[in-house]
């Protein structure tokens, strides 16, 4: 018994040590870098989605939060797009976050798979795999907001 | 009552069987790499003409087998047991190939271990007469590996510094207690299951390296040898962050493994210059190198006697997600060429 | 122009902070997805999220919190219009543009274009 103890309190050690040797051997992602990246590309896909509100405002005469959905849409297209001709992954792969964070890091994240599980079937394969990624921004996402809506019917805050 | 046996973990072949032939096929990014004129094919399309990337993957390793048997000039039918894996769930890959070739076959899986693995048991069976010739092959793919461990072709994912990346590919090797060889197997070491709790699928290099080490450790105490009395100590697919890990355990354990000694098959399979982080993986890996590079070179007299150690992180998406460490493993073969074959 | 600039300066901060926390925390994409959205309902919820749209226009709804901010603002206008119902319609129905087009241009991507390994 004793004898297990303290096995297990060497092991423990050296499992910590491997760790931080493994840690300092490790080369870490350039952080100023991939920050910079994520800015800029981040930064330019809103610019693109307010210029896509203006115009469907502008010239489609959608109300202005109706035009804020349409660059959604639009920008989702685009993605769909961009991830099928493959050009998506490689900008993703330069901008990370940049690309992940906006609306269409969501959308990459549906249509990747689809066009992935093909050969898997339409049902099993794109239908199911559809939401493998994605799936869980809807069940937290949809869950939370009845969460506030049952909560607001009693508190109204 | 065991008599093949040295120290612990490793075990002696008497007649030392040989390997007659070998071959490798490889995918594009494979035949661009520094190995690229020693394989016997290299292809155009990662989706050789087939209709999926799991087909592709098999039809690989049945062209890498099919090649072996044709340069030792054997027919299926002749090859008495046919030992082999890849990382396909079920090792799809190499049923479906065996499933093909009409052989009798023991399905393996040691992740990247693989090759290692049935060269081992493939030397036992042929060196105890209970099976001549034994095939042994492992082979992995890219495209099917990243699917089913990690993300979908066209997700936007980045790497970290220390991924690897999937070899597509395959290697085939013939082995027998009697002919030409190309080397033969004098020793092995079995690899017992080493976990230091590494948990980041993207560090394989990592969870593997204690494995290597102590593989290593237990084969000099076994045979009372060290890193000098072999041309080359070569890993499977440790890559850039295993590999350095692996000599410093060593160094700490008092067996030192000084850099010109090592080689990693992770880190010669692609042109350094191509996008692959820390270097090479997967069971197409080492098998693909030990039989286009590995085995010519020890023909050739070029080196005398290896060490190849091929790793495994034996990983698996469900324990993974439910939080276990990744277990690592290390099989080592003591293959002697030039003088005495 | 200002406002492209606002969108500009807010849209790429929420990007960082994204990075950061992949780099840092070694949180995986689908756990940065899921915390922004889940972040944008809370912060809408709590009345932090409109002014910033207000200020930032696509820089706040292109990201994902802009999509937890849509799913809370349906919810809380819906129950105000239906009551306890639209706590469960009300998410979907103001986020619905969006879920739909994944879905449907994400099937016509899969009908049209096949997945290609990169550098292999």
């Amino acid at each position: 018994m004793q004898e297990k103890k303290e096995n297990n309190a060497q092991n423990k050690f050296a499992r910590e040590r491997y760790a931080a040797l493994v840690k300092r051997m490790t080369p870490k992602s350039a952080f100023g870098q991939g920050c910079f990246r994520a800015f800029w590309v981040g930064g330019l896909i809103c610019v693109l989605g307010q210029a896509l509100a203006d115009g469907a405002h502008a010239w489609l005469g959608l109300s202005s939060a109706a035009s804020l959905t349409f660059a959604s849409v639009a920008l989702i297209f685009l993605t769909a797009f961009l991830t099928g001709i493959g050009v998506f992954d490689r900008i993703a792969r330069y901008a990370g976050a940049g690309t992940l964070v906006p609306t269409t890091g969501f959308a990459n994240a549906m249509v990747a798979p689809a066009m992935e599980f093909k050969p898997e079937g339409w049902i099993m394969g794109t239908g199911v795999r559809l939401f493998s990624i994605a799936g869980p921004v809807l069940v937290y996402g949809i869950s939370a907001s009845a969460a506030v809506g049952i909560l607001y019917y009693f508190i109204r805050w | 009552m065991t008599r093949h046996r040295v120290g612990a973990h490793t075990i002696e072949f008497g007649n030392r069987p040989r390997i007659v032939s070998s071959a490798a096929v490889v995918g594009p990014k494979e035949g661009r790499g520094p190995l690229s004129a020693l394989f016997d094919l290299a292809l155009d399309d990662p989706l050789y003409g087939q209709s999926s990337y799991e087909q592709a993957e098999c039809a690989i390793f049945q062209e890498a087998c099919s090649r072996c048997l044709k340069k030792a000039k054997a027919e299926p039918e002749q090859v008495q047991a046919m030992l082999g894996g890849d990382l396909l769930n079920q090792i799809m890959a190499a049923s479906l190939a065996a499933r093909q070739l009409e052989i009798p076959f023991l399905g393996l899986y040691g992740a990247c271990s693989t090759m290692a693995e049935a060269l081992l048991l493939g030397a036992i069976l042929a060196d105890g007469g209970y099976a001549d010739p034994v095939l042994c092959a492992a082979g992995s793919h890219y495209c099917t590996a990243e699917r089913q461990y990690r993300f979908p072709l066209e997700y936007g994912n980045q790497r970290t510094p220390a991924a690897q990346w999937t070899v597509t590919g395959a290697g085939a090797c013939l082995v027998s207690a009697e002919g030409p060889a190309l080397a033969r197997i004098s020793l092995a070491t079995v690899g017992q299951i080493k976990d230091m709790g590494i948990k980041d699928a993207n560090n394989m290099g990592a969870a593997m390296a204690p494995a290597a080490a102590d593989t290593l450790i237990h084969h000099f105490l076994d045979t009372g040898r060290k890193a000098s009395d072999y041309d080359k100590i070569i890993t499977g697919d440790l890559g850039r962050v295993g590999g350095s890990l692996l000599e410093e355990l060593m160094e700490q354990a008092g067996f030192a493994l000084p850099e010109e000694k090592h080689m990693d098959c992770g880190l010669c399979v692609f042109d350094p210059k191509e996008d692959v982080h820390a270097g090479g993986s997967g069971c197409g890996c080492s098998a693909s190198v030990l039989s286009a590079m590995i085995l010519p070179r020890l023909k050739s007299g070029e080196w005398k006697r290896v060490l190849f150690m091929a790793t495994g992180a034996l990983l698996s998406t469900t324990t993974s997600q439910q939080g276990e460490s990744i277990p690592g493993v290390a099989h080592a073969l003591v293959l002697e060429g030039g003088e005495g074959n | 122009m200002t406002v492209y600039l606002k969108a500009f300066f807010v849209g790429g901060l929420f990007c960082v902070v994204g990075e950061a926390l992949i780099l840092k925390t070694k949180l995986t994409p689908a756990r940065i997805l899921v915390s922004y959205v889940v972040a944008g309902v809370l912060l809408s919820a709590a009345g932090l999220y409109g002014p910033l749209v207000r200020f930032a226009g696509a820089g706040a709804t292109v990201p994902l919190t802009g999509f937890g901010h849509a799913l809370a603002q349906g919810a809380i206008a819906a129950v105000q219009e239906t009551g306890l119902l639209g706590a469960f319609t009300g998410g979907v129905s103001a986020s619905s543009g969006a879920i739909a087009a994944a879905v449907f241009f994400g099937l016509i991507t899969a009908l049209l274009f096949r997945a290609k390994p990169k550098d292999t």
